[in-house]
């Protein structure tokens, strides 16, 4: 069982929580379990061809994915996954042209 | 060789000349700097105040804007004596009233690839506060292309992400984020907003790194990245790398100069209209109240959040969030005269594109949204 931490941008499709408890031996089956559980997530996370979007990142505890073994990595017991989308927000429209 | 303080500085620094880590030589080290601050919003707004009253000799601040009243519940630098006055000038007046022993030098322009270049040849670091996507990749580039660190804020409503971006000695933005999201993609951008205390505590933590770089004390944020959530008020660091492919940084860069950023993030980076949805596509407030009063059908759908139902609503319409859209569609009927509106536009815009790509061809977008409907014609209710 590990915990994935979702980046605000994301909660809405998660039913507006911050963490879910995921079941998994991977980072790919956790973020399986992650899509299956919550399906609208997974054109926000992959390209039509599966990949992770450049946009997004992943990170086990406090490394990137991409710079452990990717989505083969191993993921322990109580390990913390977190998904970090890029914001743009600062000023005036608040990351993204809200009107 | 640093610039000497005089008396009254040295009894304005004296808290800091305490700070054995700072001194009369980390103090001449902060006069001697300069910073570029591109924004003075939410997150320029406290890091302005705070490297003013900090002595950093030149502080250079880039925006365009003139105050609004929708500013002041985050952009604390402003106040309400100041609306309608270049950004750049209020915020100048207020760090000079803070300290009068510093430069402020104002650019009242957008930051473009045009200006950059020349707006920022003079400054030691850069500031990251702005608030879209072609203009974060615009200042990273010019960071990595003039070896300066950019020190990166962002929010989004209860969230901040912080880091410094040195290429020279570590990742950068586009090493991160190597592509910005697809316009539209960004997940409930529609929803938009930001917790006004928000900016404040990011812009602070952005300030403290740029001191802390002029100073050349503790550990700077350089390959780190700081998520912020002010809800559980948790703070986490994550460890970046340089991405080996990076575009502009990484050994085989195909990015050696500025480029267009509003064509590579395909969302405009400034001021633009963004209300209509184009020729032929809209419909005026005036016209639709015109219909609704002869009894022509039509569907009115809203495409903002419940949230924003509250403050302002046009009768008879059905409310469908944005991001609901795409599952809805089949509840909807193409035969039917639809007309599409948020608060100004943009989201309906959106949605009108959604909706003409599933085969929708009788289809409007009310312009400038139910703000222009409010305006023009029941000015009994709110404009936000």
């Amino acid at each position: 069982m590990a915990v994935l931490r979702i980046s605000t941008p994301l909660r809405p499709y998660i039913n507006g929580k911050s963490e879910v408890e995921l079941q998994g031996e991977t980072v790919l089956e956790v973020v399986e379990d992650l899509i299956l559980q919550y399906p609208a997530l997974r054109p926000h996370l992959f390209s039509s061809e599966g990949k992770l979007r450049a946009f997004v990142n992943l990170f086990l505890n406090d490394q990137d994915v991409r710079n452990l073994q990717g989505m083969e990595t191993p993921v322990k017991e109580n390990d913390r996954l977190v998904l970090v989308p890029s914001i743009a927000g600062g000023s005036r429209r608040d990351g993204c042209f809200p009107n | 060789m640093l610039p000497e303080l005089n008396h009254e500085e040295i009894m304005r620094y004296s808290r800091h000349l305490l700070i054995p880590e700072v001194g009369l030589e980390g103090q001449r080290k902060l006069k001697a700097a300069s910073v570029l601050l591109i924004g003075t919003g939410g997150l320029g707004s406290p890091a302005a105040m705070y490297l003013a009253a900090a002595g950093v000799g030149r502080i250079g601040l880039v925006d365009y804007d003139v105050v609004d009243s929708s500013n002041l519940q985050r952009q604390v630098i402003h106040g309400s004596s100041g609306l309608g006055v270049l950004k750049v000038e209020s915020a100048r007046d207020r760090m000079l009233d803070i300290n009068p022993y510093i430069q402020v030098e104002v650019y009242n322009e957008p930051f473009t690839s045009e200006n950059a270049m020349r707006i920022s040849e003079s400054y030691d670091l850069i500031i990251d506060g702005t608030d879209n996507f072609p203009t974060r990749y615009l200042v990273n580039d010019v960071c990595v292309l003039t070896g300066k660190p950019n020190v990166y804020g962002s929010i989004f409503r209860f969230e901040g992400q912080l880091s410094v971006f040195d290429a020279k000695r570590g990742p950068c933005y586009r090493c991160l984020f190597p592509e910005p999201p697809p316009p539209g993609m960004v997940p409930s951008c529609a929803e938009g907003g930001v917790l006004g205390v928000l900016p404040g505590t990011v812009g602070t933590l952005q300030a403290t790194e740029a001191i802390k770089l002029i100073l050349e004390i503790g550990e700077p944020m350089i390959g780190k990245l700081l998520l912020y959530d002010a809800l559980d008020l948790s703070f986490q660091i994550v460890k970046l790398r340089k991405n080996p492919n990076c575009k502009i940084c990484g050994p085989n860069p195909t990015v050696t100069e500025l480029i267009d950023y509003e064509a590579f993030c395909g969302v405009p980076g400034h001021d633009h209209d963004e209300s209509s949805a184009g020729e032929g596509w809209d419909i005026e407030p005036t016209e639709l109240a015109r219909r609704q009063k002869s009894g022509i059908p039509i569907r009115l759908i809203d495409v903002r959040e419940p949230n924003e139902v509250e403050i302002s609503r046009i009768p008879g319409a059905d409310l469908i969030p944005l991001g609901q859209l795409p599952e809805k569609l089949a509840t909807l009927d193409s035969a039917e005269e639809i007309v599409l509106f948020c608060r100004s536009g943009g989201r309906s815009t959106r949605a009108l594109q959604l909706l003409v790509s599933a085969g929708f061809r009788k289809v409007k977008n009310l312009r400038g949204g139910i703000n222009a409907w409010v305006r023009e014609v029941d000015p009994s209710q709110p404009v936000y």
